[in-house]
């Protein structure tokens, strides 16, 4: 007699469940492989990216302002913007995955890193039309270390003692020339209920610029730089001077510098209540806005004669184009837009707080900080960048930034800092 | 017919047998070892591709030099050099290691003390009882980068609530002095971690037998005794767990920290160091991955000995 077979029904089963579940897999992955698809190859050649850090209200306007004057050939900007610190924290895998054409970034040892990584395209055949525009410190500034051009400047600005002209009228005070005077200066502004020196830390790295003016004033330019490179002990007598005078300075500093930021500081100086301000002309412009009339600024006094203040800290902000371009020559159409004198302008009428790095701006235009910025920095003999610029990022923002903390919270421990900074400095820059 | 029948009766013999084999030879047949194959293989893969490759690739890039630009033939083989960099080169490394342990010694007798004495008051029939266990569980559901962010509002010197309630307005900087904002941040974290301590002892407590605590009343015992004696031993499971929960809570703390001030000025962190030199603006791949190791020895530490008391348990039983 013949048997039903049990054993035949679940197996079929089991087998279409199978067959169904690859099946929804397959239809699963359309999607995603026609995305890719559309992705890679939708590129318009009449739109360019643009990356941008300028991401405070004040900057980002102001920036919108001079794409929407960029009518070239029909050209369209796209603009995606991130956070400034976001930013420069993951700016090495942005450029290495899927970067804007052309993108925000600073002038010196940073962008030469970048170039000499191959991350950044060499654009010296743009510099061939606008050499007439900057000056040679600006060009070397912009020149990678294989001696080609990676970098178009936009603006920049001083760093260098701040201070409320109103306040400073109101009690009496004078620029200080020395160092000394500097100390006596803030002593008095003790004694007249202010706060001397508006300090605020919180950040990281509004400190760096003090360390710079310091060693700039003390040690000068070549030791700087060097000191930058990496090529000096930081253990030796020349930075302990620098640590010295800083602590003489430290009875000058807002309480609880560490915990601050460095907006609140700059706030305490625009109402008054504190003296001066050791920060750009940008970052406190910013801040005073509406009453920029009110904004005066010196340059940090002399310490050693022999440098006198002849070098200025004025961070050069740019553009930069991606090795991976799509729109190149769009991105070069723009770079040579950003690098003109009306883009600059059309900048610097949101953002007065910083001076236009070409040289066929028309000054007239000029407010009197931008007026002043424009003949102390023209004045200098050397510029420098800053220091998370001038030097390897890593020991800027964790050898750096941390041993400055530590200093300020503990200037008796000098030592120590300086002895962690000159080993971090030997495992980082002998690599 | 004999001999029909004998026939018959033969092969009915051997039948019997054969079936049964074939039986057994089909148990597992071929699709069905395909789906199970499919059912343990697929999160054995993800597991080893999410877990075990980067956690050996880590181990092997500790002993390079990488700035991560470029590819994998960019990477220089230096040794042990991170290592001995880490350790003797590095200021920040051993506070963060101290930072740490305190955290974990922090955790582990405060919240949890704390957390068990709200399980057993709470654990008593009173009224509104399920309301304050939900006011104390709230915090849980915060992530701990907004525990942070709280916590800032709370401390700030001229405007915070800590120290408006205690009239040192302007005065004291909870978070920007070095030497009390670890202490700080331990609160706004102990803030949290006490109602998921409380949540897993209240749990404990739910499945305590009365007729236990009856028993002890009838000795004589009072509450304290009844604790100590009776309630406490009995949650020793519990007890593992909660101390399981802490000590993951301890190593893996970053978030809390690096909203405050991004791990700087006292609030160092292993987890802070990992990252600060792997994503952050360093890019020492290979300096970054050398402390990871570092904090997974550690935590092999008090894995090894949690699983080896575990797999004794289940021994016993």
């Amino acid at each position: 007699m013949a048997r039903p077979r049990p054993g035949q029904l679940p197996t079929l089963d089991r087998r279409s469940v199978l067959k169904v579940l690859l099946a929804g897999a397959g239809i699963a992955a359309v999607p995603g492989l026609a995305a890719c698809g559309s992705g890679s190859s939708g590129a318009e050649s009449k739109t360019v990216t643009f990356g941008s850090n300028y991401s405070d209200p004040v900057p980002r306007n102001a920036l919108k302002a001079v794409l929407d004057g960029f009518k070239t050939d029909g050209l369209t900007v796209t603009a995606n913007t991130k956070d400034h610190n976001t930013f420069q924290q993951q700016i090495n895998n942005y450029l290495q995955g899927h970067p804007d054409d052309v993108y925000s970034w600073f002038a010196g040892y940073r962008m030469r890193y970048f170039a000499s990584k191959g991350l950044a395209l060499d654009i010296s055949d743009t510099w061939t039309s606008l050499g007439d525009s900057f000056s040679a410190a600006q060009k070397e500034a912009s020149t990678g270390s294989d001696g080609k051009q990676y970098f178009v400047p936009f603006y920049s600005y001083p760093w260098a003692l701040f201070y409320s002209k109103s306040t400073w009228a109101k009690y009496g005070y004078q620029p200080p020339k020395t160092f000394d005077e500097l100390i006596t200066l803030g002593n008095k502004m003790k004694a007249d209920g202010l706060t001397a020196l508006a300090v605020g830390q919180a950040d990281g790295w509004p400190q760096l610029g003090t360390f710079d003016q310091l060693n700039l004033r003390t040690n000068g330019y070549d030791f700087h730089m060097s000191l930058m490179a990496g090529k000096e002990d930081w253990k030796g007598a020349k930075v302990k001077a620098v640590f010295d005078n800083w602590k003489r300075m430290l009875p000058l500093y807002q309480d609880n510098a560490l915990g601050r930021k460095w907006e609140d500081a700059a706030q305490g100086v625009l109402a008054g209540k504190a003296g001066m301000m050791v920060i750009g002309s940008q970052q406190i412009g910013q801040q005073f806005a509406q009453k920029l009339d009110d904004l005066d600024f010196c340059a940090f006094p002399t310490i050693d004669p022999q440098w006198g203040t002849d070098t200025v800290e004025a961070p050069i902000d740019g553009f930069m184009m991606s090795k991976k371009a799509v729109n190149v020559d769009g991105g070069k159409k723009l770079l040579t837009y950003l690098a003109s004198a009306p883009a600059q302008l059309t900048y610097l009428k949101s953002d007065p707080t910083s001076i236009a790095a070409s040289s066929k701006v028309d000054e007239g235009t000029y407010n009197a900080l931008q007026k002043k910025c424009v003949q102390f920095v023209s004045e200098a003999k050397h510029i420098t960048q800053f220091l998370d610029r001038d030097t390897d990022p890593g020991f800027a923002s964790d050898a750096m930034t941390n041993g400055i903390n530590k200093f300020l919270g503990d200037p008796n421990s000098v030592d120590s800092v300086l002895s962690g900074l000159a080993e971090q400095a030997k495992s980082i820059f002998t690599g | 017919m004999t001999l029909a029948e004998q026939l018959d009766a033969g092969t009915g013999t051997t039948r019997p047998p054969r079936r049964r084999a074939r039986r057994k030879s089909t148990a597992l047949s071929l699709p069905d070892r395909i789906v199970l194959l499919l059912m343990v293989g697929i999160p054995a893969v993800v597991h080893i591709a999410l877990v075990w490759v980067p956690t050996i690739g880590s181990i092997v890039l500790s002993f390079s030099e990488w700035d991560g630009i470029g590819g994998l033939s960019d990477i220089k083989w230096i040794g042990t050099k991170n290592y001995v960099d880490v350790f003797t080169a590095y200021p920040r490394f051993w506070p963060a290691v101290a930072h740490n342990l305190i955290w974990l010694v922090f955790l582990i007798v405060i919240p949890t003390a704390f957390g068990l004495l709200m399980a057993v008051l709470l654990d008593r029939k009173m009224r509104f009882s399920s309301i304050y266990q939900s006011i104390l569980y709230l915090p849980v559901v915060l992530s701990l980068a907004l525990v942070g962010f709280i916590w800032q509002l709370m401390y700030e010197p001229d405007k915070g609530l800590v120290n408006n309630l205690i009239g040192q307005v302007g005065h004291i900087n909870w978070l920007g002095d070095s030497s009390i904002n670890l202490y700080a941040v331990l609160v706004a974290a102990a803030w949290r971690h006490t109602g998921y301590v409380m949540l897993l002892f209240l749990a404990g407590l739910k499945a305590l037998d009365p007729a236990l605590k009856e028993a002890a009343s009838l000795d004589g015992a009072n509450s304290w005794q009844t604790f100590w004696r009776v309630t406490f031993p009995v949650l020793k499971p519990i007890n593992i767990i909660v101390l399981v929960v802490t000590v993951i809570e301890a190593l893996r703390a970053y978030d809390i920290v690096f909203i405050i001030n991004r791990g700087r000025n006292g609030l160092e962190l292993l987890s802070i160091l990992i990252t600060d030199n792997i994503i952050g603006e360093s890019s020492r791949i290979g300096y970054g991955s050398a402390i990871a190791v570092v904090l997974l020895v550690i935590s092999l530490g008090f894995i090894i000995t949690y699983l080896v008391q575990v797999f004794r348990k289940e021994e016993r039983s």
